[in-house]
């Protein structure tokens, strides 16, 4: 696993407070891992803080899944 | 009860009578605040009279881009940002009929679209940090309605519906978004009022009296204060019984 998905991977446990395994890269925050809307604010908040980068609302409104925020980041990371 | 020491807090409209009286409250508690308002010399001798925990940020709340940075700008001055109070506006009366395009819209875009500004930037750290609360100073009026007041009144009743939403949608972050709907108030404005229709408008105070900065202010820190968590989207009248709502 790459580093970005490592530690989306952590960011994404400590915040919806879920099951290491239930974290796989196809998983949705909304339908797979309880997450509400604002929860998936706040994701994108931390992805951001965590990489230093901005990821623009219009984007946000597509990540998804776990794996839509690991493919976002690694291609945008600074 | 109700103390602020650490808290930190964001006041528009501070160089006026009431901005002035709820600046005073929060900083007597123990918070530091962040003053903005139109007369800088007002400004300027509040902090000094203040002194250690308060400072003044210069901002033209109708500048759009300026809006959104003041909460930036007072989180870095303050080390945070606990408490935002909305309580800068401006009248612009007259009968509907007569009233111009423009009166309306400053009004709304000051009173209102300004606060909404304020509170989105300030919720992204109160988020962070699992605490906050929002207070938009509205009016009676947003509540009863007012001759020569449609722009005010609408912009006040605006306030308490957006206040209502943004209650529901932060209320699990532990943010609160309360109202405090001020009746009339001793200001530069009521003093200048004839005898006669002042009269007339305690008459129609219970209590008798006008109301005071201060019983404003009291408001204020209260839904400020870790004793109100559990209240939010709420608009708390002080008004001396004028209206029971």
């Amino acid at each position: 696993m790459s580093d970005v998905a490592e530690k989306v991977k952590k960011i994404v446990i400590e915040h919806l407070g879920v099951e290491a395994d239930k974290v796989t890269e196809t998983a949705s925050f909304i339908d797979d891992l309880g997450a509400d809307s604002l929860d998936t604010v706040e994701l994108v908040m931390a992805f951001e803080e965590e990489f230093g980068c901005e990821i623009p609302d219009e984007i946000a409104e597509k990540i998804l899944t776990v794996k839509d925020a690991i493919d976002y980041i690694e291609a945008h990371q600074s | 009860m109700f103390d602020l020491t650490g808290r930190t807090a964001l006041v528009t409209g501070a160089s006026g009578g009431i901005g002035g009286a709820i600046a005073r409250a929060l900083h007597a508690q123990g918070a530091r605040v962040a003053l903005t308002g139109t007369r800088q010399d007002a400004l300027d001798a509040l902090a000094g009279e203040l002194g250690e925990g308060a400072v003044a940020l210069a901002c033209d709340l109708s500048d759009r881009a300026a809006a959104e940075a003041l909460p930036g700008r007072a989180e870095e001055a303050l080390g945070g940002l606990d408490i935002l109070v909305n309580n800068a506006g401006l009248t612009r009366d007259g009968l509907a009929m007569r009233m111009k395009e423009d009166d309306w819209q400053t009004v709304l875009e000051v009173n209102l679209s300004a606060g909404f500004r304020l509170a989105r930037a300030s919720l992204r750290g109160m988020m962070k940090r699992r605490h906050g609360r929002i207070i938009g100073i509205t009016s009676i009026v947003g509540v009863t309605g007012n001759a020569g007041q449609a722009n005010y009144a609408a912009s006040k009743a605006g306030m308490i519906g957006m206040s209502k939403s943004l209650a529901q949608e932060v209320a699990s972050r532990g943010i609160t978004v309360n109202c405090v709907a001020p009746g009339f108030i001793e200001t530069a404005m009521t003093d200048a009022l004839p005898e006669a229709q002042r009269e007339k408008l305690l008459q129609q105070i219970p209590a008798g009296r006008l109301g005071a900065g201060g019983d404003i202010a009291a408001a204020v820190v209260y839904l400020s204060s870790a004793e109100a968590a559990y209240v939010t989207g709420q608009t708390l009248h002080v008004n001396g019984g004028m209206a029971m709502i």
